[in-house]
């Protein structure tokens, strides 16, 4: 089936071919750019063009896929890096030079390589749907492969051994042959038996978030924050010492050279709980600023499918998406080339439910084969000029359940990770801090109240004293205000370049438990009758 | 390949530089196009949209003159090329890449497609190398490394221009490396920036290429020559092996260009009257930066972003600051205070410093140096609000130190006048004023 382009403009293509179905994939041009159906008129279908349209004529060729935008699934995933559409960035570089040049497609997987492949069933067992039948070892995890998700069939060969991904990996009775990877669309979530609220506190290694905003597995969390709030440097370093199997991280419109630095670090630094590098616990989705736009919208559902497949084996996978702002602009840009109706700031009305059909994608669920996996999501928001009442940062608010908001005067002193204290929430603090107190230390829930009050408490002070100037405040609060500043600099900030990167719940309960003791024994000590200095220099000595 | 080249006489409307033509056979989305006006002038244009048979073109030229009877338009089934070749080092162009130096065209080598191809992120290396830009404020506490995008916040009526000037002459690798090729891109220059910078050019005589887009051409070309300066500089940096310094100024008027053509195509517009596709179109420029594995040379860029208002929450800033990786802001209260460079420390970031400074590339006690000078200075900044509302002698002997320091640093520090001081003369001046306040044991 092979039509004719009528019209062109920016990355959306007119087309004069019937028979094609909306959200269908297509070929466009000589140069075979990846396309996706997003209108269909009479005798006209409108594509929207995943590559740059330069030097895109009319007249040429285009060609149905005859199914929708999908991503291929199978061993092989973890460690690699993809662009938008999947296409593996390092084999490209490879084949290609160091540019990329525009309508190359190339197979996600490797299928020459051989995956070692061990059976969990036999000839003759009956199969559910969703139900594993054996394994490959891709490096330090068992992927399992399932025979499909339709209905019960009996098994009627199985393999064992060494096994390219383009061989039967089994064969049902009826003729149906296991292959040991497949192709699912990408915006169609992956289906599970049933979801779960979440309850598990996820363990990010960063004090600010386990004690005060905690993350909980299969919840989902916002940062938003200006240019230079260390939107970024926080992704990566809950990238890196988030307490989960896997780590789908989704560059999605930003810098490459911050790539390109993340993935030499990802080589060389090791996963605290494994000793492994943390690329071997990693997957990469690259849709850098300069790549094309459109791409850069379906990369965050190529990211996440992948994400849902590992999912359905029954890991905790982390999903994060550095930044979501610019998957919305890229909706924006096609939603204008569409000439569809703008609503605030240009972005299309559909924008909000579009995003929270995304958020919702995260979560606890029983997968097909009985085993419980979650998908947690992190996404940062880069709000334009810092306002939070812009659309997209307000459409994440209503469905995420942790809101971490950056803020830029604590990036201007220097105060990292830069999460306001008095801005931000968990709406998973109760789940968590009950998941730490039982894990962690019995005294978590009082230590967050009190540390809470402490910060509250300063703001109050700091407002007086910014008046009468500090020493002209009573020697308690002069106390609560030091305090203050030590749960600040000593516990809030952390510096990701240094062994601090990375805090054990066990560090994080113990730091706070010595600055609250210390606060303890100073206003016990100056109810006794010292002044602060004299007890100050007690405990210094 | 058509094997023919197609003229048309049917244009069917005009407005401003854009034309419509209808009954066109075959066009490409980018494809150059000339226009012959019936006064025998040739223009160059591009194509924008394609429906059906009928095609919206955009001239860059003067559409003075213009009319629906008897303009040709010839379409020539190439999209925007640049040429390239390694005589083009020491020679200045126009907006529109032709010689304004008095010599002539140089012969071409090749033609390269001014929009370039995206960099593979996995062939990306990690930009670490020093480059001196001879300035402390910069060299000591935001360190420019190879490969890094790094712009210059400005607001209207600041020195921008003499500390353009100032990294043209004086920007240099390590001691040992020979000094880099700058690339100089010039939009929407008045002439009384022309001649001054054209004067620093002939200083330098050689080690740059610049391209000059006057303010008066139009806007069309200032989209344009960004372009053509970046396809010479990856040209140079990653076919020769040489490491080019890209200056582009003023990337305000570039910005207002997209939302003035934006807006004649009947775009949507965004924030402020500015395009929604802002943010890739500028990331489509600022991300050519950068190195790659394997090969020796390098793209790294200081684009100079005039701050409408002052604000840098305004988009342009706002969208530059979230492509590029950091920050050198202007302030204009140093500048009344005749400081020069007159750079805000605080605002300023250098994203990429971290792995650029150190032993082996600055200096062992470099971080250190920068880390501490940063604090006070911050800490007596802090402090100045303070002693408007108590006064000085309500603050204790500490704060009174660190208010001196704050001074001293802006006036001796970040103060240098057109000298140019080397990293080591940086650090060691910053050492000597923590050791002057007796700071170090703080």
């Amino acid at each position: 089936m092979t039509g004719k382009i009528i019209g062109i403009s920016g990355p959306t293509v007119q087309v004069d071919l019937k028979g094609l179905k909306l959200y269908e994939r297509v070929y466009v041009g000589h140069a075979m750019l990846t396309g996706e159906v997003v209108r269909l008129v009479e005798n006209r279908a409108i594509i929207q063009v995943y590559e740059d349209t330069h030097g895109l004529g009319v007249g040429e060729p285009v060609k149905g896929a005859g199914m929708p935008l999908t991503v291929r699934l199978g061993a092989g995933i973890i460690s690699s890096m993809f662009d938008g559409l999947q296409r593996p960035l390092e084999r490209l570089r490879d084949e290609m030079g160091p540019f990329i040049s525009i309508g190359r497609e190339m197979k996600a997987l490797d299928y020459t390589r051989k995956w070692r492949f061990l059976p969990l069933r036999e000839k003759g067992d009956e199969i559910a749907p969703g139900e594993s039948i054996g394994f490959i070892e891709e490096g330090a995890f068992r992927h399992f492969i399932t025979g499909g998700n339709d209905s019960n069939k009996k098994l009627s060969r199985i393999a064992e051994g060494h096994i390219s991904l383009d061989e039967p990996f089994g064969e049902f009775e009826d003729g149906k042959e296991i292959m040991g990877c497949f192709e699912w669309p990408v915006r169609v979530p992956r289906p599970y038996r049933r979801k779960f609220s979440p309850s598990e506190a996820l363990v990010t290694g960063q004090r600010s978030i386990d004690l005060l905003f905690p993350l909980a597995r299969g919840g989902t969390a916002i940062l938003p924050g200006g240019f230079g709030t260390g939107k970024t440097i926080l992704e990566q370093s809950i990238a890196k010492f988030a307490d989960v199997d896997i780590v789908v991280y989704a560059g999605c419109g930003e810098r490459g050279n911050e790539m390109a630095e993340m993935i030499e670090e990802f080589q060389t630094l090791k996963d605290p709980r494994t000793g492994r590098p943390l690329m071997e616990r990693t997957i990469l989705v690259v849709n850098t600023s300069n790549m094309p736009v459109a791409a850069r919208e379906a990369s965050i559902y190529t990211a996440v499918t992948m994400a849902e497949y590992y999912r359905d084996m029954g890991y905790h996978v982390l999903f994060l998406a550095d930044s979501i702002s610019r998957w919305a602009e890229a909706l924006r840009e096609i939603s204008s080339a569409l000439e569809e109706m703008p609503a605030e700031e240009g972005y299309p009305t559909y924008l909000s439910s579009r995003l929270s059909g995304f958020i919702e994608r995260a979560g606890v669920v029983e997968t097909l084969n009985g085993a419980i996996g979650s998908l947690s999501m992190v996404l940062s928001v880069s709000p334009p000029g810092g306002d939070f009442t812009e659309p997209v940062t307000q459409a994440c608010l209503r469905t995420s359940g942790v809101f971490l908001m950056l803020d830029t005067s604590l990036a201007h002193r220097r105060h990292f990770p830069a999460i306001n204290w008095f801005q931000s929430y968990s709406l998973y603090s109760k789940e968590a801090t009950s998941h730490y107190r039982d894990r962690v230390s019995q005294e978590w829930e009082k230590l967050y109240y009190r540390c809470k009050e402490i910060l509250q408490k300063e703001e109050t002070l700091r407002e007086i004293a910014e008046i009468i100037g500090i020493e002209g405040l009573q020697d308690t609060d002069r106390l609560l205000m030091r305090t203050a500043e030590m749960v600040r600099s000593d516990f809030l900030s952390q510096n990701s370049y240094t062994e601090d990167a990375f805090s054990p719940p066990e560090k994080t309960c113990a730091i706070i438990k010595g600055i609250l003791d210390f606060y303890d024994q100073a206003a016990g000590k100056l109810k006794e009758g010292l002044t602060l200095e004299k007890v100050l220099r007690a405990q210094e000595e | 390949m058509r094997l023919s080249e197609y003229r048309y006489r049917t244009i069917s409307s005009l407005a401003g530089s854009l034309l419509f033509v209808r009954r066109v056979f075959s066009a490409r989305i980018g494809e150059v196009i000339r226009v012959l006006s019936p006064d025998g002038r040739v223009m160059v244009g591009e194509v924008l949209r394609i429906e059906g048979e009928t095609i919206l073109v955009e001239v860059y030229g003067e559409t003075t003159g213009l009319d629906l009877e008897h303009t040709t338009v010839v379409f020539t089934d190439c999209v925007r090329k640049a040429p390239l070749s390694p005589e083009i080092i020491g020679r200045v162009f126009n907006g529109s890449f032709e010689p304004i130096d008095g010599a002539p065209m140089f012969i071409p080598e090749k033609q390269s497609p001014v929009t370039g191809f995206p960099i593979n992120p996995s062939a990306r290396a990690r930009p670490d190398e020093f480059i001196e830009t001879g300035f402390s404020v910069i060299d000591g506490l935001n360190t420019l490394v190879k490969g890094q995008k790094l712009p210059i916040f400005s607001c209207s009526g600041l020195p921008s221009k003499e500390m353009v000037a100032g990294i043209l002459t004086n920007a240099r690798l390590t001691e040992k490396e020979k000094g880099f090729i700058v690339v100089f891109a010039a939009l929407g220059l008045t002439f009384h920036e022309y001649s001054f910078y054209m004067k620093v050019l002939e200083e330098m005589k050689t080690g740059f290429v610049a391209f000059a887009n006057m303010a008066d051409k139009p806007v069309m070309e200032r989209l344009l020559t960004p372009r053509f300066a970046l396809t010479v500089a990856e040209y140079l940096a990653f076919e020769k092996g040489m490491d080019i310094l890209v200056i582009i100024t003023d990337m305000t008027n570039y910005c207002d260009a997209l939302r003035e053509i934006s807006t004649s195509r009947e775009e949507l517009p965004g924030r402020r009257g500015y395009p929604g596709y802002m943010y890739s179109d500028l990331a489509s420029l600022f991300e050519r930066a950068g190195r790659i594995k394997g090969m020796k040379g390098s793209v790294t860029m200081l684009p100079v972003v005039t701050m409408p208002e002052d604000d840098i929450t305004h988009p342009i800033p706002d969208l530059t600051g979230y492509i590029t990786e950091g920050q050198i802001v202007l302030s204009r209260e140093l500048h009344q205070i005749n400081i020069f460079p007159p750079v805000d420390v605080l605002p300023s970031l250098s994203r990429l410093m971290q792995k650029g400074i150190g032993a082996g590339r600055t200096r062992e006690d470099h971080r250190e140096i920068a880390n501490h000078l940063y604090k006070y200075y911050a800490r007596g900044r802090d402090l100045r609000r303070l002693e408007a509302i108590v006064g000085r002698d309500g603050m204790t002997k500490g704060d009174i130190l660190m208010l001196d320091f704050a001074d001293t640093f802006e006036s001796e520090f970040i103060n240098q006048g057109t000298f140019r001081r080397s990293i080591d003369e940086t650090l060691n001046k910053g050492l000597d004023l923590m050791k002057r306040f007796a700071l170090e044991s703080l």
